[in-house]
C-alpha cells in the first residue's frame, strides 16, 4: 500500500465505505430543531388555502370571489384569469417524452373552466393566516354544471364511454406494446399454459409530511426563491422558468428538510406555480402547506392496474412465453408520463429467462387524481403479475413453487444478461451483475422452506392455517444520465459537498459526507453536505428511481478523489516530495515520515485561491474545488428474493404476517445501517400494499378514503419479524460498484404475501388474484370455495401438496 | 376577528402567557406563537401521532386540542426532552444508534409517546412498545428499529446511565 493511500489512523481511502456510521441528519431531527417547509416563518408572510373541486367532473359556469375578497385579512383571491398575465402558458407541460401518447393532458395551474377530478384547485385565497384563508374559501361561490364522471379505468375504454375530458375525443391516453421473440410459436409448442386475471392497486405515497411551498419575491433583485418540499428542485426551477418566462438566474428553488417523499413529491404541481405567482403579485412571502385531506385528493397516487396474462411453459415448466393485456389507470392529467406502466411491463421479465413476450398496455384517462410513481413505480405490480403466474404454473403442474422459479431464474454464470428490451429512454436493458438463484436459495434456507410442509400440516391439525410465499425481484436503479456533485475546501479548511440530489429522509447528506470523508481522511462531521439547492450547483435531476447514491454518490466520490489528488500535487511540489511519500490525515497533507513537512487543507486552499500578481503552483488550476458529472446511462439492477410466512384466520379473514425474509444485493454498500433502514421501510410499504392500503372512490369518482381512519397504513403492531440477508455483486457500471436500494423492499413483498395467503388457504383451493386483499374478500373466497366443494367434493384437498 | 382569551401555561418548564384566538389549536400555538416547530402536523385529525405532546405528563394530540384548553397545564414538547444543549435524552441517543428515524417527521411524536411509556413502565416488552406506538404512524422505518431503540433506552434508563 502506498503512503498516498493513507488516511487518518493509518487507514487508506476506501476504509469508510461499507461501515455503519451515525447520520449527520439525526441530531436536529431528534431535538426538534430541523427545518421542514412548515417551520419556515418570515416577517410579513401570507398564507394560502385552495378552493378545490368537490366534483370529479364538471363545467365551471361562474366563480364569484367578491365576498371572499371583502373578508378582512384577505389579500387576494386568485383564479386562473388572475394568473394568466404572469404565465407564458396556463398549463404545466411536464410529461416525459414518449411517442406513444395519443392525448396531451396538461394540467392547468388553476381550473380552466372544467374540473376533472375531485381536489383539482380552482382558486387560491391569500390571507394573513391560514385560518382566515380557509374562512374565505367558504365565501367563494362556484356554479358547477356536473358532467358524467369516469370512475373506473375499465369503463373508460368501453365503447360509448363517457369522456373524462369533455374536449377530448376518447379516454385512451396511450397504448404501449412490449414484445420480443416469437410469441405465437411459444404458445403453439407449450406443454402447459396457465392464466391469471389480476387487479393490482397501490395507494398514495403518504409521506408523513404533506407537500408545501414558501415563495419569496425580492423586487430589488427581481428574484424569486421557492422553498419547496420537492424531490426534484432543479426540475421545479426549470419548470418555473418556463411557465413564468423568467431566466433561471432569477429563480432559486431550495428544499428544506423534507418529511418523506416516496414519489409524489417529485412531481411539479399547480400549487407550486400558484404560490410563486402569489408572491410575485403581492410582493410578500407566501406559504402554503398541504393538509392531509388535500394530500388524499390532490397529491398524485399510483392506483389501479388490471392484468390479463397467460404463460406458456414446456413440460419441465421452463418459460416459453408470456402474453397478455394490462389496463392502467392514468388519472385525469399527465403529471409525469407513461413511466409507471412502462416500469411494470419490464419488471415482469427481469428476473427470469423469458424467450418471448407480448404485453399490450392501455392507459385510460379517469376523473381521478393523476397517477405518477409511488415508491416502486410500477415494479411491485409487474412482480406481482409474474410471481402470481409462476404460482399458478406450479400448482397446475404439481411442482414446488420454488423449483419452478429456480428452473427459470437468470443464472449467475450468464451475467451480464442482456434483455431484448430498452428503457423508456431507449437504453439497452442489461442485468449487469448478481446471483438470483443464490438469493432465492438464501431465503429458502432461512425460511426452512423444505421443512415447512410438516409445520403446516401440524398447524392445520390444530385448526391453524399457515402459509409460506416466495417472490423474486429485480429493481431498476440509478436512473441516469447524471447527478453532479461539487466538493470544495475553503481557505479555513472547511469542506463542503453540494449536489442537485434532494434529501427527503433517505440519509443523502450522510451518504455524501461518508464518501467525501473517506477520500479526505476526515470525520463525516467535518463535512457540510448541501442538497437540493439550485443556487449551489447548476444542474440536478433529483431523488427518485433509487438513483441518488448511485449517481450523486459516484460524482461525490470522484470529486473528492480529484480534490485529494490536487492537494497531494500541491504539497508534493511545496516539499519536493513524490506522491508515494505523502499522507492525508487530520485535515492535513504531509510527508508521512516527517509530518512537520506538510500543509493544512486551509493552507492548501489558500495556495490556489490566488494572490494578485503571484503565480499558482505549477501544473494545477485555480481553486480547491472539483465538480463531477459522473454519467451512467445504463441502469444498475439490484436483485433479491423474499419469503413471507402468514397465518390466516379463516373465521375472520384476518391475515397476520409472522415473518418476512428478504435477500438483497445492491452491490457495494456504503452504510449498511442505512441500507437496512431503506429495506425495512420498503417492506412496511409492501405490507400495506398487500393487505391494507386502498384508495377508494365511489361510482362518481368521489374519494371515499380521505383520512387515516379510512385509509389504513401499516402500524407498529402489523410489522412482522424481519430478517435481512445480503449479497454483494458490485456493478461494473460505476467506480464503487453501487446499486440503489430505496425501492427494493416494496417490490417483492405484496407478491410474497399473496403467495403465502394462497398457500395457507390451500385446503380450500382459493386463488389470490389481487393486492390489496381485505379480510372480507378472503372470507368471500373461502365461502365460494366451500360452496364449490359442496357441489364438487373431490378436488378439495388438491391444494395441499 | 374571532374571540380571544388570555391563557397561561408552562411549556418545557418555562411559564408562558398569551392572548390567543379561541379557535387556535394547541399545535398551532406551539408552532406559530412559540416557534416550537419540533411538534409536527401530519394529519390534523388525530391519527398519525406526529403532533403528540405531553400534557401534565400524559401524551396528547396537540392537533385535537385548542390552545385555550391548555390553560393552567404543563406541556412538554420534543424540544423539552433533552437535559441540555450538549446532552440528549437516552431515547434520542438510542434512536440515533438504532437508525430509528429517517425523515424524522414522525420522530417528535414517537419520542414524546415513548417518554411517557418508559416513565410508566421502565421495563416494557417489545409487544408493549408496539402497543404504545400503535397510534403513531411512520412511513420510513418499518417501526422495528424504533422498538429496538426503545428497549435499548429503557435498559440505559434502568441502569441509571445518563444517555
Amino acid at each position: 500500500m502506498s503512503a498516498a493511500g493513507m488516511n487518518a489512523g493509518g487507514s487508506k481511502a476506501g476504509s469508510l465505505i461499507g461501515k455503519s456510521m451515525p447520520r449527520l441528519e439525526d441530531k436536529a431531527l431528534l431535538r426538534g430543531t430541523a427545518r421542514f417547509i412548515d417551520d419556515i416563518n418570515l416577517p410579513g408572510m401570507l398564507h394560502v388555502a385552495f378552493l378545490r373541486s368537490g366534483f370529479a367532473h364538471a363545467r365551471i359556469e361562474r366563480i364569484d370571489c367578491a365576498a371572499a375578497r371583502a373578508l378582512p385579512g384577505v389579500h387576494a383571491v386568485l383564479t386562473l384569469d388572475d394568473l394568466k398575465p404572469l404565465l407564458t402558458t396556463p398549463y404545466l407541460v411536464v410529461a416525459l417524452p414518449s411517442p406513444h401518447f395519443k392525448l396531451d393532458l396538461h394540467r392547468p395551474a388553476l381550473a380552466d373552466g372544467e374540473v376533472r377530478h375531485v381536489g383539482e384547485p380552482i382558486a387560491a385565497v391569500v390571507a394573513d393566516s391560514r385560518y382566515i384563508a380557509e374562512d374565505a374559501l367558504a365565501l367563494i361561490e362556484v356554479d358547477y354544471d356536473p358532467l358524467p364522471a369516469v370512475a373506473d379505468c375499465r369503463a373508460a375504454l368501453q365503447p360509448g364511454a363517457d369522456l373524462s375530458h369533455a374536449d377530448q375525443p376518447h379516454n385512451l391516453v396511450a397504448e404501449l406494446r412490449t414484445e420480443f421473440g416469437d410469441i405465437e410459436q411459444a404458445f403453439a409448442k407449450a406443454a402447459h399454459i396457465s392464466r391469471a386475471d389480476l387487479w393490482v392497486h397501490r395507494g398514495g405515497g403518504h409521506s408523513m409530511e404533506c407537500r408545501g411551498d414558501v415563495a419569496i419575491y425580492d423586487d430589488v433583485q427581481d428574484h424569486l426563491t421557492l422553498y419547496s418540499s420537492t424531490q426534484a428542485p432543479h426540475a421545479a426551477m426549470q419548470q418555473l422558468a418556463k411557465i413564468l418566462g423568467r431566466p433561471e438566474t432569477g429563480l432559486r428553488v431550495i428544499t428544506p428538510d423534507v418529511g418523506g417523499g416516496f414519489g409524489p413529491k417529485l412531481i411539479f404541481y399547480p400549487e407550486d406555480v400558484v404560490v410563486s405567482c402569489a408572491a410575485l403579485l403581492l410582493k410578500r412571502p407566501v406559504k402554503w402547506v398541504e393538509d392531509r385531506r388535500e394530500n388524499f385528493i390532490a397529491t398524485t397516487q399510483e392506483r389501479d392496474q388490471y392484468w390479463s396474462m397467460e404463460i406458456a411453459v414446456d413440460d419441465q415448466a421452463r418459460i416459453l412465453g408470456l402474453r397478455g393485456e394490462m389496463l392502467h389507470d392514468h388519472g385525469a392529467y399527465t403529471a409525469r408520463g407513461l413511466n409507471v406502466a412502462y416500469g411494470s411491463a419490464h419488471t415482469v421479465v427481469m428476473p427470469y429467462e423469458v424467450p418471448a413476450y407480448d404485453l399490450n398496455i392501455k392507459l385510460a384517462v379517469t376523473n381521478k387524481v393523476p397517477v405518477t410513481p409511488v415508491r416502486g413505480a410500477g415494479q411491485p405490480q409487474g412482480a406481482f403479475a409474474m410471481e402470481r403466474l409462476l404460482d399458478v404454473v406450479a400448482q397446475e403442474m404439481g411442482l414446488d413453487r420454488a423449483e419452478v422459479r429456480r428452473r427459470n431464474l437468470v443464472r449467475a454464470e450468464d451475467m451480464p444478461r442482456s434483455k431484448p428490451i430498452v428503457t423508456r429512454g431507449g437504453i439497452d436493458v442489461v442485468l449487469d451483475s448478481g446471483d438470483l438463484p443464490a438469493a432465492q436459495a438464501d431465503v429458502l434456507r432461512a425460511a426452512d422452506w423444505d421443512g415447512f410442509k410438516a409445520r403446516q400440516r401440524a398447524a392445520l391439525a390444530e385448526g391453524r392455517y399457515i402459509g409460506l410465499g416466495l417472490a423474486n425481484f429485480v429493481e431498476a436503479t440509478g436512473r441516469g444520465p447524471f447527478e453532479p456533485a461539487t466538493v470544495r475546501v475553503d481557505i479555513t479548511g472547511r469542506i463542503s459537498v453540494m449536489t442537485g440530489a434532494a434529501a427527503m429522509g433517505q440519509s443523502t447528506k450522510s451518504m455524501l459526507a461518508q464518501l467525501v470523508a473517506d477520500q479526505l481522511g476526515v470525520s463525516m462531521q467535518q463535512i457540510e453536505a448541501i442538497t437540493g439547492d439550485t443556487a449551489r450547483i447548476a444542474l440536478g435531476i433529483g431523488g427518485f428511481n433509487s438513483r441518488q447514491t448511485v449517481m450523486a454518490g459516484s460524482s461525490a466520490h470522484l470529486a473528492a478523489k480529484a480534490i485529494r489528488e490536487k492537494m497531494i500535487k500541491i504539497v508534493g511540489h511545496r516539499f519536493n516530495a513524490v506522491e508515494e511519500e505523502l499522507a492525508v490525515a487530520d485535515g492535513r497533507v504531509f510527508v508521512a515520515n516527517d509530518p512537520e513537512r506538510g500543509m493544512s487543507f486551509g493552507e492548501i486552499a489558500q495556495a490556489v485561491a490566488g494572490l494578485p500578481g503571484y503565480v499558482l503552483p505549477p501544473g494545477v488550476s485555480a481553486g480547491l474545488e472539483a465538480t463531477e458529472y459522473f454519467t451512467q446511462d445504463a441502469m444498475a439492477y439490484t436483485n433479491g428474493a423474499a419469503v413471507a410466512e402468514v397465518e390466516v384466520d379463516v373465521e375472520t379473514g384476518d391475515v397476520r404476517v409472522h415473518r418476512l425474509i428478504l435477500s438483497h444485493d445492491c452491490g457495494q454498500q456504503i452504510n449498511p445501517m442505512i441500507v437496512d433502514g431503506q429495506l425495512m421501510g420498503g417492506i412496511a410499504h409492501g405490507l400495506g400494499n398487500a393487505l391494507f392500503e386502498r384508495m377508494g372512490f365511489d361510482d362518481q369518482a368521489q374519494p371515499v378514503t380521505t383520512n387515516y381512519g379510512e385509509y389504513l397504513l401499516v402500524g407498529a403492531g402489523e410489522m412482522p419479524e424481519v430478517s435481512l440477508l445480503h449479497r454483494s455483486s458490485p456493478t461494473p457500471l460505476n467506480p464503487l460498484g453501487l446499486k440503489g436500494v430505496g425501492e427494493a423492499g416494496v417490490i417483492p413483498t405484496p407478491a410474497a404475501i399473496a403467495s403465502a395467503i394462497e398457500d395457507a388457504l390451500s385446503p380450500f383451493g382459493v386463488r389470490i388474484c389481487q393486492a390489496p386483499i381485505a379480510p372480507q374478500e378472503i372470507l368471500s373466497l373461502i365461502e365460494a370455495a366451500r360452496q364449490n366443494a359442496d357441489a364438487n367434493p373431490a378436488p378439495l384437498a388438491a391444494g395441499m401438496r | 376577528m374571532s374571540e380571544t382569551r388570555s391563557i397561561s401555561l408552562t411549556v418545557n418548564g418555562r411559564a408562558v402567557a398569551a392572548d390567543v384566538e379561541v379557535r387556535l389549536t394547541l399545535a398551532d400555538f406551539l408552532r406559530q406563537n412559540l416557534r416550537l416547530t419540533g411538534t409536527h402536523l401530519g394529519c390534523e385529525h388525530g391519527v398519525c401521532g406526529a403532533c403528540t405532546i405531553l400534557l401534565d405528563g400524559r401524551s396528547a394530540r396537540s392537533c385535537l386540542m385548542l390552545a385555550v384548553q391548555a390553560n393552567g397545564h404543563a406541556i412538554t414538547t420534543v424540544e423539552g426532552l433533552a437535559p441540555n444543549a450538549e446532552q440528549m435524552h437516552p431515547l434520542q441517543i438510542a434512536f440515533q444508534e438504532q437508525h430509528a428515524l429517517q425523515c424524522g417527521f414522525c420522530t417528535p411524536g414517537m419520542l414524546t409517546t415513548l417518554t411517557e411509556l418508559l416513565r410508566d413502565n421502565p421495563d416494557p416488552s417489545a409487544a408493549q412498545v408496539r402497543e404504545a406506538i400503535s397510534g403513531n404512524l411512520c412511513r420510513c422505518t418499518g417501526y422495528n428499529s424504533i422498538v429496538d431503540a426503545t428497549l435499548q433506552a429503557a435498559k440505559k434508563l434502568r441502569e441509571g446511565v445518563p444517555g
